[in-house]
């Protein structure tokens, strides 16, 4: 049996999925998901072979919410128009249905799954396409992440600073640290040049929470933030601070 | 009414002034030799006068351009060029008779020609006013001619970003797709659907951006686009509109409530991830009909955007273009509610 998952926050939009799904008899849906913190525990719990997808969503897009599973079952996307996702999904693996599709368009990307299926086996398309992708002006402004109890979505203007830490990052805020799967040259990316600031290989700090710039001995830097951390600075991370700053 | 040619810029206004007087220098001179008065003398007499006509002409302009008479007070500019005249003339003879004092030939000529004089003075300058006038007059009305189309130009922009928005990406190919859906178990749906959204897309097209519309009508096109994106959000939205007799017959403006009510929904329904209450409530005395559009939001991720996009702050600049008021929409939050209020003036 294919165990799929239909997330999609319009109950009409999981209705047509389901129906084109019906004439597979070897594929069962084992739940309809309105939103992506649905989605993220019925994946965990129910570990399905694929699932449906809509982008544009409440609260958390499709890709924010694949971002929060540690190894994200294979997608295809559904959405009505959204040029960002659109482009997103140009020259990528990962398959994508227009709204409305037909059944044969339908047909064609789910038999290409099930094709693909038995021989990319351990390939895991789908995170390559969450962890490469360019993000949008909603998602810079905020970072979703998974607690234990809960996910929450973090505003990029609640951030102090943020850690590199192996394959993860720290994300320091007032309500306490948060890790989240994603690189720092991603987060340097994404977020405003003139908000925040990468001082060092491992650390970018938000500039308005600077104090000043301590020089313990010759060769080094530290910056002292209003919480009281501080982050060592690297040599061109010091200069950078220092242009900003206007020294 | 149009006393100058449409490109008469400042640069013209003042070469034609200071043409004029020239003009009138020169005049002037030349009578006086006539009357046998020295070239020196004439000159002089010329230069203090034409000098002392365009100064008041100068100052009716710098008055002008603080305070404008209403168009039928068409005695002040007469009132004015008189009493500038009797100035004028005033301290010319004056001047005249301290810098002569003691010639009596010129002093002679001088208390014979004042009538004169007085008659001349009154002409040169009613014309100089009258020239001055027309010339505030034009920039008026270039003025409001100018805001007439940028008032034609925001309706046109509000209209196109509405059309992209409702019957563009969106909205059109998510409709599109609840319609598919609903054909296969429950087509009769479908085709109410297919009726609803033509009726409210031809509704969007039909308005024309000068009149003003009632309410009913308004509502009525509210209420399809509230119903399509019930069928595509099922359960999750529901919206309560409060409107009583009184307030069908408003008269507003066209596309005024309807990207605000978009931006609620988008407000709304994307920030919310449980069901989505958006009210429109509307009252109506007098002076003016009020229309108070509520919908949730979650203050801990929505950092409520200053006027929200671009449909609240046109909606903002064409309420401006047509009353001039800056006051008639408002937005602000409470707890977990966003709250838009719209004042639209009933008399104009």
């Amino acid at each position: 049996m294919i165990k799929v998952i239909i997330i999609d926050d319009e109950p009409l939009a999981r209705g047509i999925v389901k129906e084109y799904l019906s004439a597979f008899n070897e594929v069962e849906v084992v739940l309809e998901c309105n939103d992506g913190f649905e989605g993220v525990k019925a994946i965990q719990q129910h570990n399905p072979d694929i699932i449906f997808l809509d982008v544009q969503m409440p609260k958390i897009n499709g890709f924010e919410m694949l971002e929060l599973i540690d190894k994200p079952p294979a997608v295809i996307f559904t959405t009505a128009f959204d040029e960002y996702a659109m482009k997103a999904f140009d020259n990528n693996a990962v398959d994508y249905l227009l709204k409305p599709f037909s059944k044969e368009r339908f047909d064609k990307a789910f038999e290409k799954w099930m094709n693909a299926r038995l021989t990319l086996k351990d390939e895991n398309q789908t995170e390559d396409f969450i962890q490469n992708r360019t993000r949008n002006q909603d998602e810079n402004s905020r970072i979703v992440v998974k607690t234990h109890h809960a996910i929450r979505i973090i505003p990029v203007h609640d951030i102090i600073y943020l850690e590199a830490y192996d394959d993860y990052v720290k994300i320091h805020t007032n309500d306490g640290m948060f890790l989240k799967k994603r690189t720092m040259a991603s987060f340097e990316q994404g977020l405003n040049q003139d908000e925040f600031i990468r001082v060092h290989r491992s650390y970018m700090i938000k500039i308005d929470q600077l104090t000043r710039i301590e020089h313990p001995d010759k060769d080094s830097h530290v910056a002292l933030l209003k919480t009281g951390a501080k982050i060592p600075l690297s040599k061109t991370g010091y200069q950078k601070l220092k242009t900003v700053l206007g020294m | 009414m149009k006393p100058f040619p449409q490109d008469f810029t400042f640069k013209r206004f003042i070469s034609v002034y200071i043409g004029s007087g020239v003009f009138f220098l020169l005049m002037h001179t030349f009578v006086l030799t006539t009357f046998g008065l020295t070239l020196v003398q004439s000159l002089f007499d010329a230069l203090l006068t034409i000098g002392l006509i365009l100064l008041a002409g100068t100052s009716t302009y710098n008055i002008l351009r603080y305070y404008k008479p209403a168009r039928e007070n068409i005695l002040y500019p007469r009132i004015w060029a008189m009493l500038l005249t009797i100035l004028v003339t005033m301290v010319f003879t004056a001047t005249m008779k301290q810098i002569y004092e003691g010639q009596k030939d010129y002093l002679d000529f001088l208390s014979a020609s004042i009538p004169v004089r007085g008659v001349y003075h009154l002409l040169i300058i009613s014309l100089l006013t009258v020239f001055v006038f027309m010339w505030f007059l034009f920039q008026e009305e270039h003025e409001r001619q100018k805001n007439l189309a940028d008032i034609e130009k925001l309706t046109r922009d509000a209209e196109l970003v509405s059309l992209r928005q409702q019957l563009q990406p969106h909205f059109l190919f998510n409709s599109l797709n609840s319609i598919s859906a609903l054909v296969g178990n429950r087509p009769e749906e479908a085709r109410k659907m297919i009726y609803q959204l033509s009726e409210f897309l031809r509704g969007t097209l039909r308005k024309d951006e000068y009149e003003t519309y009632e309410m009913s009508g308004e509502l009525h096109h509210l209420q399809l686009y509230l119903d399509i994106e019930k069928v595509r959000f099922g359960h999750r939205l529901t919206t309560t509109i409060l409107a009583d007799d009184l307030v069908r017959s408003c008269k507003i403006p066209p596309l005024i409530l309807q990207p605000l009510v978009e931006n609620a929904i988008k407000f709304g329904l994307y920030d919310i991830a449980g069901e989505v209450n958006i009210s429109i409530v509307c009252s109506c005395n007098s002076e003016y009909l009020t229309i108070t559009i509520t919908n949730p939001f979650d203050p801990q991720t929505a950092t409520p955007k200053k006027g929200a996009g671009f449909g609240i702050s046109s909606v903002q600049r064409r309420l401006y273009l047509l009353y001039a008021r800056n006051d008639l929409l408002q937005t602000g939050y409470e707890n977990n509610l966003f709250t838009t209020i719209v004042k639209i003036p009933q008399k104009i």
